[in-house]
């Protein structure tokens, strides 16, 4: 099968009623992704496809076909990061951080749809996640963070999803 | 006197393994700066920190020629910040640049024994131990210098790496670790920096392992891949004590992919090639398998009354009699605990791999060396045969699967050696198999005088152990569960200072008479161990609700009535700065919907200091309370990350929130019932505080005092309080369910 | 025109428009200064349970808004209403009706300035409230806080902003209240009739309406509300299998009910409001319910199957247990496939509910004429929301195309409905994208008010 993943085509070999975060982990050793629940509950497997947050836990890849994948490592890298993961950085979001990568993938979601959220559309956009070490309010600083920066970042850096 | 080593290679030091001691004292530099921990001469006194457990320097430091620094912690990092912490503190005190120091944590073959990362303990044992490690380290590396350069030590200092003396001359640390030996006993008086020089210490420094986590880095122990590697699931009984009867095991041996189905007693487990067979495959198996159950469960409506019913071990842990003192008022309540989860946001996990008759096992378990010590006896291999490597994992607050996950992946790889097995625990193995926060119930008396003070204190507590890690292999889930069982070991009270049960069950405040008991229960009918910080929770819970209780009868502001009773100076600064902070003295009246509650407490009365202040609004059509503000003040001692220690306070705020407005675990009589997050709901952003802010007292040159537990307990309380204020309802058992609080 | 039948016109005419202005006519009732009335807390308590009954909340609150303030947008018709304040604050709340204002209100659907309200406030069913359960839920709104917050203009045209025509709405569908019980009835059916007639106006929802908007004449055979169906609760009742007194009182008071499905779309906030109601009143009102319904029997009729899981038990699967996914699910039938590979992992896993899904042979849902709800639960999931236990599924929306949903649209109904195709799968598919994408950004199928944020 074929599926479209940050923008590039991988292969895969697998029985097609894999679940998409399965594939991407095992598969295409892409890490951010989590495992917490496997039944839709807590948002850690969260990705975009095309360009709203699904669960990856809850969607076999044979509905993925044609479809355009993103996930946290298809936005940017450690010395080049998206303005959601540096935002991320620069307010320490995280403690165990397990929860985290699900949480920035609703964001971004939510930022290309409403780049200027107030606090309590985030939270209501965030209602699908679950945190147990408590950084909720670091992680809505962070969102806002971000949003500033893609609001004032040029052009060129804006990764269109 | 100092130490000619011009003659020892180190090479030939090594070579005699370790049956040199070698001693040695610091060159004479002038006054020591700074004693942590004893202050002898002699090298017999108890060292700082877990240098008492490990002396030798090079057990924590190693330099590199190229004059690269690794620190050695048996510590692990939880999410907590301890590795950038501990970094913090080795680069200080080497006086080396933070980017040059890395860092190796809890594994049995190359770290120190520091038991668990648990009690708040990291900054207080490890980071004391590496503090001074660094700076004797440092001392070494510049007598190696004076040594070469003819010099007396004391005309050189250190700069980023180099000794340098005042001519100019220097040599960086690279250039001298060659003739350095650091396999050397360590002293028990340290020349620490001056706080006021810190240029790493008390800053808040990015932490190390964020931005990985953050672009999608191999970072947790569930991203590691080995060649070869297989996926493990385990098939878990249905409730407590439920024996295994029958299981087709040849129909899922059949299945795509599977390698492997192995039973052993109650013991099932499957084995795949590909992560997603193995699931399919358990839950064949799963389905497939027959069980004899039996209900042993006790009425969940009813706990506190049966847990007062159990056999009890009693001890008198407080017994303060200063007289008869004429008492106008007393008053006494009663406040329950339910069972609580851990709830870690992911499951328990595991890598395993036997290979040449020695076992390695990666896992997030909170005790590297104890978790190898069960794990060895349950398989009948020496301990030397097995190591364990901590990896992080998500949060685990306390012990949780971890050290079973562990067991079960190495169980596994004995059966399938070469390779290298994967074990996840499922969502709902983890919620009905994970040891849980006991159940407490506790008893408050007091009597006020006509002052308003307190002058008699009569406090009762009923738990079980809040330990029940390994240590011995019958602690293992799967050793409790293979054919020949390991016994479950006898639960005990954790003594005191620091107590189980019995945690923060001495209250702090000054009472002329007190009287505290602790009722330890062995019979433990749901599975229990520890759970951030034990039974901290429920008795501040208690103390913290109850003072407040005493202060409303003596018409008394609760701020003012705990300053009455505090001696302690450095709580009642705490105390003094988070109500100043709060607003307290401004806060408005009770509406009937908008409440203000305040707590306070020293976690373990020996860590941590920490008030909370807090606004609650409840909604009283529906019932639901919600934190609308909380605002807290620590003392920690000597900071290392000001922002680490904010980020865990915040976080135990939260985490306290949640436990205290909505988690119980739930049962009928046979089974866990509360098994994922639709049965056992936990705090959403819906119910988040609007802000949250952490005010942290500067206390550098003090002692570390470990902040990792210290807000949960006070918490509890302020929501408890802020409640009662906005309702005139005092709710007493935990958690504060909305449907008492409709109107 | 002679002189007389002049003067008989214009008396007429004259008579005719007393006749009308009586008719229409409402005097206004003097405000009063509530804030210095103290209510007594028993009577309070009363009037808190009767407004968990009467689910006063959730229509008069906006999603994200503060309790009773109003501003929740209704779709009628005739255009769109604004819920009101009904907050006792004194300048855009009631604090300054009497409670003679407020019993009007209810029983004759009249604000105090002599105006005539929209039965989009059901009065129709209000009316039979009695004047004691009236007062209780005066002294109730009257202790709620007090929020400043202008009720909204509503959105109606022409004629239908013309207020005193509602008095000939009212001259032929509303009837007079209060409630005059049966005295030879049992007593639970009869106070589970007055609350499910009064207050509960269940029928407001779960009643067709006429062309006028008023209810028709065949109580409990079905509705809408919000773009959701609300199902027949009478003997058409859709349910495969029959509920009886005991699961329509679980049903109601947890919010979901292993043999019939889960409180959905606008049931949400009720059930959830039932869960803080008296016990005793939940129970009336599901005797009173299952009256209507006609005889339960033990047999079940659809697919064979025999659904409920219990979570424990000899003979039940463990945690873990349960189909991952359906196997051998034939080629080429995309739906059987979606089900196969997405859904059965909850919903054919065997585990008990809420941890697994329902069994869908015994979800009402998919025996519905329509499909607007199967579309909307699928598109929408059940949302977790804060510190509640309930069934949690995903949302689907952006997981599926809209070929595939209408493929596991079509799958579910032939499989597990047993019933024939559904008509207007795309037609409702395209409704519930665009109510979605016209909501509010907040969590899907959010009809909670602020006080359950």
């Amino acid at each position: 099968m074929k599926l479209t993943v940050n923008d590039s085509i991988r292969t895969v070999e697998t029985d097609p009623d894999t679940p998409l975060l399965y594939v991407l982990r095992d598969d295409l050793e892409l890490h951010a992704a989590k495992y917490g629940c496997g039944l839709g509950q807590c948002g850690a497997c969260t990705v975009i496809v095309d360009d709203k947050a699904v669960f990856s836990c809850v969607t076999p890849i044979s509905l993925l076909e044609g479809r355009r994948i993103t996930t946290l490592e298809g936005l940017g890298t450690v010395e080049r990061p998206a303005p959601i993961q540096k935002a991320f950085i620069e307010e320490q979001a995280a403690q165990c951080g397990y929860c985290i990568a699900g949480m920035m993938m609703r964001a971004q979601a939510l930022l290309l749809r409403d780049p200027n959220p107030t606090d309590s559309v985030i939270r209501a956009a965030l209602e699908p996640h679950l945190c147990r070490c408590g950084t909720h309010m670091r992680i809505v600083k962070a969102i806002r963070r971000a949003a500033e920066l893609l609001r004032t970042a040029p052009v060129s850096t804006k990764r269109a999803i | 006197m100092s130490l000619d080593i011009t003659s020892l290679s180190r090479r030939s030091l090594l070579a005699s393994a370790g049956a040199i001691i070698v001693d040695f004292s610091f060159p004479s530099r002038g006054p020591a700066q700074q004693a942590v921990g004893s202050s002898s001469e002699t090298t017999a006194e108890k060292l700082p920190g877990s240098l008492s457990t490990d002396p030798f320097l090079d057990s924590w430091i190693r330099i590199d020629d190229g004059g690269f620094a690794t620190i050695f912690s048996g510590k692990a990092e939880l999410g907590q910040g301890i590795g950038t912490a501990l970094l913090q503190v080795a680069a200080e005190e080497l006086d080396l640049p933070f980017e040059r120091v890395s860092i190796v944590t809890a594994d049995t073959r190359r770290t120190a024994n520091e038991g668990y990362t648990a009690g708040s303990h990291s900054m207080q044992d490890s980071g004391t131990a590496i503090r001074n490690a660094a700076a004797q380290v440092r001392e070494l590396l510049i007598a190696e210098a004076a040594r070469r350069l003819e010099l007396p030590a004391d005309q050189l200092t250190t700069e980023n790496g180099t000794v340098v003396a005042q001519d100019g001359r220097r040599f960086a640390y690279g250039a001298l670790v060659g003739t350095t030996v650091l396999h050397v006993r360590a002293q028990s008086v340290s020349k620490l920096r001056d706080p006021h020089t810190f240029r790493i210490m008390n800053t808040s420094i990015g932490r190390i392992d964020i931005p990985a986590k953050v672009t999608g880095g191999a970072a947790y122990v569930q991203d590691m891949r080995l060649p070869g590697m297989l996926h493990a699931r385990v098939v878990r009984p249905p409730s407590y004590g439920a024996r295994l009867k029958s299981a087709d095991t040849d129909v899922v041996a059949k299945m795509t992919g599977v390698v492997e189905v192995i039973r052993n007693g109650n013991f099932l487990a499957v084995v795949a090639e590909r992560e997603f067979q193995a699931i399919k495959a358990m839950r064949t198996l799963a389905a497939i398998a027959e069980w004899e159950e039996s209900p042993g469960l006790p009425a969940h409506d009813r706990l506190d009354d049966v847990i007062r019913k159990l056999a009890t071990k009693d001890f008198k842990i407080l017994d303060k009699q200063a007289g008869p003192i004429a008492a106008a008022l007393n008053l006494s309540a009663t406040y329950t605990r339910p069972y609580q989860a851990h709830g870690s946001i992911g499951p328990s996990y595991a890598l395993a791999q036997f290979s040449n008759d020695a076992l390695t096992v990666w896992t997030h378990t909170q005790g590297v060396y104890p978790d190898r010590a069960a794990i060895a006896e349950m398989l009948h291999l020496p301990r030397e045969k097995v190591r364990c490597i901590h990896v992080p994992g998500s949060g685990c607050y306390g012990h949780n699967g971890a050290d079973d996950a562990a067991a079960d992946a190495a169980l596994i790889a004995l059966a399938i050696p070469e390779k290298p097995i994967r074990l996840q625990w499922m969502r709902e193995q983890e919620h009905a198999w994970e040891p849980y926060g006991p159940a407490m119930v506790t008893d408050v008396s007091a009597s006020l005088d006509n002052a308003g003070k307190i002058v008699d204190w009569r406090y009762s507590l009923w738990s079980n152990t809040h330990s029940m890690r390994p240590g011995p292999a019958g602690s293992l889930l799967a050793a409790q569960h293979l054919a020949e069982p390991f016994p479950v070991p006898e639960p005990r009270p954790l003594p005191l200072p620091e107590g189980g049960g019995d945690r923060n069950a001495l209250p702090i405040y000054s009472f002329p008479n007190a009287e505290v008991l602790h009722h330890f229960l062995p019979t433990m009918p749901l599975r229990v161990s520890a759970m951030r910080s034990l039974g901290a929770y429920m008795n501040i819970f208690s103390i913290e609700s109850f003072m407040d209780e005493l202060a409303m009868t003596a018409k008394v502001d609760p701020v003012i009535f705990r300053l009455k009773h505090l001696d302690d100076p450095r709580a009642k600064d705490v105390v003094t700065l988070a109500a100043e902070r709060f607003g307290w003295g401004r806060r408005a009246k009770s509406d009937g919907t908008r409440g203000y509650g305040f707590a306070f407490a020293r976690y373990k009365n020996l860590a941590a200091y920490c008030a909370v202040a807090m606004e609650v609004e409840v909604d009283r059509s529906t019932g639901r309370a919600r934190v609308k503000r909380a605002v807290a003040a620590v003392d920690a001692g000597q900071i290392v990350s000001p922002d680490g220690v904010r980020n865990q306070i915040e976080g135990a705020i939260l985490q306290s929130i949640s436990w205290t407005l909505y988690e119980s675990v739930t049962f009928d009589e046979t089974r866990i019932t509360s098994v994922d997050w639709s049965t056992y709901p936990i705090l959403r952003f819906g119910g988040v505080p609007d802000s949250v802010d952490i005010h942290l007292i500067d206390r550098s040159g003090l002692p570390f005092l470990g902040a990792g537990e210290a807000g949960q307990g006070p918490t509890a309380a302020a929501v408890a309080n802020a409640v009662a204020d906005a309702t005139s309802q005092r709710l007493r058992d935990l958690p504060l369910a909305r449907a008492r609080l409709v109107r | 025109m002679t002189k007389h039948k002049l003067m008989a016109f214009v008396t007429l005419c004259g008579a005719l428009t007393a006749v009308t202005i009586a008719l229409v006519y409402e005097p206004s009732i003097d405000p009063v200064d509530v804030s210095a009335v103290g209510f007594d807390a028993a009577l309070v308590q009363k009037g808190a349970d009767l407004a968990t009954i009467g689910d006063c909340i959730t229509c008069h609150t906006s999603p994200g808004g503060k309790s009773f303030a109003g501003g929740l947008p209704l779709k009628t018709p005739f255009g769109t209403i604004y819920s009101t304040n009904i907050s006792p604050d004194p300048e855009t709340g009631i604090g300054h009706w009497s409670e003679a204002a407020f019993r009007r209100a209810m029983r004759r659907g009249v604000a105090p300035d002599g105006k005539h309200l929209y039965p989009a406030f059901p009065y129709d069913h209000f009316t039979l409230v009695s004047d004691d359960d009236d007062k209780a839920l005066y002294a109730y709104l009257m202790t709620r806080q007090p929020i400043h917050a202008l009720s909204r203009t509503n959105e109606l045209s022409f004629p239908f902003n013309v207020r005193f025509l509602l008095a000939g709405w009212k001259m032929l569908f509303l009837g007079s209240g209060p409630f005059k019980p049966d005295p030879a009835a049992d007593p639970i059916w009869s106070r589970g009739a007055y609350l499910v007639l009064g207050i509960g106006h269940c029928g407001a929802c779960h009643t067709p309406r006429n062309i006028l908007g008023a209810e028709k004449a065949q109580p409990f055979s079905g509705g809408e509300a919000e773009g959701w169906q609300a199902f027949p609760i009478n003997s058409a009742s859709l349910s495969p299998v029959p509920w009886t007194e005991e699961s329509l009182k679980v049903y109601l008071r947890r919010g979901w009910h292993e043999l019939h499905g889960v409180a959905a779309g606008p049931m949400a906030p009720v059930a959830e409001n039932l869960s803080v109601a008296s016990e005793d009143d939940v129970r009336a009102i599901a005797v009173y319910v299952a009256s209507g319904m006609g005889r339960p029997f033990d047999g079940i009729e659809s697919g064979g199957r025999t659904g409920a899981t219990r979570p424990s038990g000899n003979g039940s699967k463990p945690q873990s247990g349960g189909s991952q996914t359906v196997p051998g699910a034939p080629d080429g039938d995309i739906g059987a496939r979606i089900y196969a590979s997405t859904c059965a992992t909850c919903h054919e896993s065997g585990r008990a509910m809420p941890y697994g899904g329902i069994d869908l042979s015994l979800s009402t849902l998919l025996s519905a004429p329509s499909s607007r709800n199967f579309m909307r639960l699928l598109l929408d999931g059940l949302p977790a929301t804060d510190g509640r236990k309930a069934p949690i599924m995903p949302e689907f929306s952006a997981i599926l195309t809209d070929e595939q949903a209408i493929a596991i649209a079509s799958y579910v109904r032939s499989h597990f409905g047993n019933k024939p195709p559904w008509q207007d799968v795309s037609v409702r598919l395209r409704e519930a994208r665009d109510d979605q994408a016209a909501a509010p950004l907040s969590s899907a199928a959010d009809h909670r008010p602020a006080a359950n944020k």
